[in-house]
């Protein structure tokens, strides 16, 4: 299989902040990653990156077979232009902490009106494929109430059937359920779950839910001070960890938890 | 001194003929202050810092000088440099202008209580930027924005009289006519202050409807 991501020694700080340090990273087409670590280490901005939301300072980040953050230009590497990193955009699609739904539109509007925009779709076209995906997210009796008639948990999977709506090759999930309230957390995962199971995109996950990174990733990174620590099958990051300061995290988190 | 109804009726025609001159130029002058307001508050926004710091001068040098010196100005020192202009046209320009300074304070308030997310989300789906403004910042951003300029519609209604002074026959030049002709400033002074009342409290009265229509959108978290 190809790798469908590649970093290659991307380095980006925030003012005297350095978040990421040289970071290296390969995801195969069709992974789903879980990406795990204390606050600040960088897991966000990964994404950030990808969805380019965030410059990158130094390095290459390379998506599908492309260079994300630059392009050749006669054979000379340029930094990426508008045009360019609007054609990459399109492999990348991304679920946020805070939804970011549009509030003057209804949920359907919400997944219609960019399959409309930027797919090109007719208006039946992107009704029809709204309302498959708010099946898939189980929310049909919902789809015209505005978001702020809903709670967090449906609005969360509204915004995921928008961002799946638009069919990209690599999904972003950023702690997208660390603004929900606890007894609203396994409505969102469980939607995850079904996508990670029955798709082939490729998804990667920022999450503190450590029992779903577990059974939702093919592979967990644990990060810490802008470098993947340690990275292996959800078992053995888990169960069993070689890097101290993994099992230090894990630890504490557990018993953040309990 | 009394009141006389002959005064009263005499001038009416004028003062009706007066008060369209009045409602166009405030219509006209409040068009220029929109578009020209929204323009200023997204170039303020704009990355390149000798814009903003330029607009910003600008717009102070403008709100920080009286309407009447600026009317003069455009109206009796630019024909020295070759630039002819309506009185009329210069005096809705002058209003547009001076009243864009406050209004993009309006359209930037309103832009910055669009989150930043709404923005990425906008990204995240690949719209460009025309596409986020139209689609996803403006439709947010604009019905707070409504109440606020409909008072600052009202402010360029009482503020037209000032076109009088560069030969404007506005419904106060055309009262003042009547008054310089006849001596007597009673009846169309007063019939003056009538329909600019008649004028403005019914519209104050929609714009404060229009505030309770149009809160800003709830966001539930």
């Amino acid at each position: 299989m190809n790798n469908i991501i590649q970093f290659e020694n991307v380095s980006k700080s925030f003012g005297d902040l350095k978040v990421l340090n040289k970071l290296n990273l390969e995801v195969k087409d069709g992974e789903k990653l879980a990406l795990i670590g204390p606050s600040g280490s960088g897991k966000t901005t990964i994404l950030r990156i990808l969805m380019t939301l965030e410059t990158i300072d130094d390095g290459f980040v390379s998506v599908n077979g492309e260079y994300l953050w630059h392009e050749k230009n006669n054979g000379k590497i340029i930094p990426a232009s508008e045009n360019h990193l609007h054609k990459m955009r399109n492999h990348i699609g991304m679920v946020f902490q805070q939804f970011n739904l549009f509030p003057h539109l209804t949920a359907i509007e919400n997944v219609e009106q960019p399959q409309i925009l930027i797919k090109k779709r007719t208006k039946p076209e992107a009704k029809e494929k709204a309302e498959e995906l708010f099946n898939l997210v189980g929310l049909n009796d919902k789809k015209d109430h505005y978001p702020h008639e809903l709670s967090g948990g449906q609005q969360q999977r509204v915004a995921i059937a928008r961002a799946l709506a638009m069919e990209p090759k690599i999904m972003l999930f950023d702690e997208v359920t660390s603004a929900l309230d606890p007894e609203l957390v396994d409505e969102v995962l469980t939607v995850l779950r079904k996508l990670a199971s029955d798709t082939d995109t490729t998804m990667l996950t920022v999450t503190h839910e450590m029992n779903f990174a577990r059974e939702f990733a093919d592979r967990v990174l644990f990060f810490d001070g802008g470098q993947i620590v340690e990275s292996g099958k959800p078992e053995n990051i888990f169960s069993n960890p070689a890097e101290k300061r993994t099992k230090e995290f894990l630890k504490k988190f557990i018993n953040n938890v309990n | 001194m009394n009141w006389s109804w002959d005064h009263a009726y005499a001038v009416l025609p004028q003062l009706l003929k007066g008060l369209v001159i009045t409602i166009e130029a405030t219509i006209v002058a409040s068009l220029i202050a929109y578009v020209l307001g929204l323009a200023i508050a997204i170039l303020k926004m704009s990355k390149s810092k000798s814009m903003r710091v330029s607009l910003y001068w600008i717009t102070e040098f403008i709100r920080r000088t009286p309407i009447l010196v600026q009317l003069y100005v455009v109206f009796y020192v630019l024909p020295d440099f070759g630039i002819f202009l309506e009185a009329f046209t210069c005096g809705v320009i002058v209003l547009g202008v001076h009243f864009s300074t406050y209004t993009s304070e309006v359209f930037r308030a309103g832009i910055d209580n669009v989150s930043k997310g709404q923005w990425e989300a906008a990204k995240s789906l690949n719209y460009n930027p025309y596409q986020a403004w139209k689609y996803v910042i403006l439709p947010q951003a604009i019905p707070p924005m409504i109440p606020p300029l409909a008072n600052y519609l009202i402010t360029m209604f009482k503020e037209t009289p000032l076109l009088a002074f560069i030969t404007v026959v506005e419904l106060f030049r055309a009262a003042d006519q009547y008054s310089n002709s006849y001596y007597t400033y009673l009846e169309p002074m007063t019939l003056v202050g009538v329909f600019f009342l008649l004028v403005s409290i019914p519209s104050a009265m929609i714009a404060m409807k229009l505030e309770k229509k149009f809160k800003p959108i709830k966001v539930a978290r």
